[in-house]
């Protein structure tokens, strides 16, 4: 049953002052700009575009403000203002091969052409507090060396930071995607686009149904929360799915979009976005029909973003086994069981629903436990007059 | 799509995409040129489009924001304008510039303001590169028992 009911205007519009308030946190501090945000938290802002479906560091930036840094009702925001803008189109497919590296990295490959980039990474620090990243530098010393210089200490001569990058000279402009050298010996799955080239399905237009394809697979973990799709493609690690990943390659940079614009009839380059790639590589024992090879596992997203990226592509490789002919057992392998419950939006929506009134739902549920209590009471003083006197 | 299939009006919208709302304003000058709005400029979103593998399958990565402005000078040429993002006052002073672009010599102060800023993007590109070069592994083996 389903009753609606009035009250409550004052306590909301109360509740949005103080939520404000809140957000604002101690006036005696600074107010943080959605400039700063979009600068000096950019690992947030890129959480928040992939799950909120949308490529604009400004509004990411702009949602987590005004979340006060929760990610998942930044991403809320991000979705729900995407609903009041048309759709002018579909980009062209971007072209990972032609990404401006900013980092790129291969557990497979040593010596691969281009070379390992490291790029901006927090991987070889210390996981130190680098106090000097507090603006009240005398409250506690103490530096994470990785990150922060130590006051006077000179760089040693083997030092990458002794070579400025105006001697260093700029990467190749054309890096191979680590599969594709695999590819070439014929050792991993070809990756082709289907006959004819389709465009691909929207879930965000059309409903999904199983079993689903790639595209929808790689459309949903694309957006899924990165928790969510961390956990599950630890699963697959750790043995709940069929895997042995190494990663190929993960890549970082800025990659151009072009879009053909219907009155133009020629493609625009509408600037540069920001995304991660990492080609999974898996071994495949072979089957019937596709003998001993590499098989892939893909992830995309947009921003830095690589334990996001890294986890899709375990999922998809596992999402992948109906193809290979392997048993799906387990969560990671079922597309419906991982695109059902990957999107943090709907999934928050639908738990947190619960915190809303259900008095109606309630009440319903009292009167009926009431009653089933009242019976039984009765039924077993019933028993208990026909149950024989014990014998004194 | 290569540089070398680009034609010159491709060249100088991707120049203008990339460029900063001042970069866009300090071209054209204070005074606008005479122009009508045929098409204010308006944001929406362009769904963007990933491969599977790289090369493979196409699939829907999501959406980046757009914002594009069509106008038309006195003299008659029309101009365009299409970029990530939403600023509106760019797309139309972009269009604007499209529009002048496609009338003038290539060799007008118009066209070489355009080379200009075509030149600091291509040197703000390099310097990443190199930065992101500088950390790159220089790999040494260790020999032992040698």
């Amino acid at each position: 049953m389903y009753v609606a009911v009035k009250g409550g205007e004052a306590a909301i519009l109360a509740t949005h002052d103080l939520v404000a308030e809140a957000r604002r946190g101690d006036e005696a501090v600074p107010e943080i700009s959605v400039a700063q945000i979009r600068e000096q938290q950019g690992l947030a802002c890129a959480r928040v575009m992939n799950e909120g479906s949308l490529y604009d560091a400004d509004l990411a930036a702009l949602a987590l403000k005004q979340a006060q840094g929760d990610a998942i009702e930044a991403a809320f925001l991000m979705r729900a203002y995407r609903t009041t803008l048309p759709r002018f189109g579909s980009s062209e497919p971007v072209d990972t091969a032609r990404m401006a590296i900013r980092r790129r990295v291969s557990a497979t490959y040593k010596d691969l052409p281009g070379g390992q980039v490291l790029g901006p990474t927090y991987d070889y620090t210390h996981r130190l507090f680098d106090f000097a990243l507090m603006e009240a530098s005398n409250i506690m010393v103490g530096l994470d060396p990785t990150i922060s210089e130590r006051e006077g200490e000179p760089h040693s001569a083997e030092d990458a930071r002794v070579r400025p990058e105006h001697d260093a000279k700029p990467l190749d402009a054309h890096m191979p995607r680590v599969p594709d050298i695999l590819g070439a010996e014929g050792l991993m799955e070809p990756e082709e686009p289907p006959e004819g080239d389709p465009r691909p399905f929207d879930l965000t237009r059309e409903p999904v149904s199983f079993p689903a394809d790639r595209d929808v697979r790689l459309q949903a973990m694309a957006r899924g929360d990165e928790g969510f799709m961390l956990g599950l493609g630890y699963s697959v690690q750790r043995g709940y799915g069929n895997s042995h990943p190494f990663v190929g390659e993960v890549r970082v940079g800025e990659v151009s979009v072009a879009f053909v614009p219907e009155e133009l009839g020629f493609a625009v380059d509408l600037g540069d976005i920001t995304l991660t790639e990492c080609q999974m590589v898996n071994q495949f024992a072979g089957s019937k029909d596709v003998p001993p090879q590499f098989t892939r596992g893909y992830g995309l997203s947009f921003g830095h973003s690589e334990r996001k990226a890294m986890s899709m592509s375990l999922v998809d490789r596992a999402l992948k086994c109906r193809e290979f002919g392997e048993a799906a057992e387990y969560p990671a392998q079922q597309d419906e069981f991982v695109l059902y419950h990957s999107d943090n939006v709907e999934a928050a929506g639908f738990v947190e629903h619960l915190k809303l009134p259900h008095y109606v739902d309630f009440q319903g549920e009292l009167e009926l436990i009431r009653r089933i209590r009242r019976e039984r009471e009765e039924r077993l003083a019933r028993n208990q007059d026909t149950l024989p006197e014990a014998a004194e | 799509m290569t540089m070398s299939e680009k034609t010159a009006r491709q060249r100088w919208m991707a120049i203008l995409s990339r460029a900063s709302r001042a970069e866009v304003a300090s071209l054209l000058g204070p005074d606008l040129p005479q122009h009508e709005v045929l098409k204010a400029p308006e944001t929406g979103t362009v769904m963007v489009e990933g491969r599977a593998g790289g090369a493979g399958r196409r699939f829907n990565l999501g959406e980046a924001t757009v914002t594009r402005c069509v106008v038309r000078l006195a003299e008659g040429a029309m101009g365009f304008s299409y970029a990530l993002g939403r600023d509106a006052r760019k797309a139309r002073l972009a269009a604007i510039l499209d529009a002048r672009l496609q009338a003038e010599a290539s060799d007008s102060t118009l066209h070489q303001g355009i080379a200009r800023l075509a030149e600091n993007q291509a040197a703000a590109r390099d310097l990443a590169s190199r930065k992101a070069a500088a950390t790159k592994v220089d790999f040494f083996t260790l020999v032992r028992g040698a």
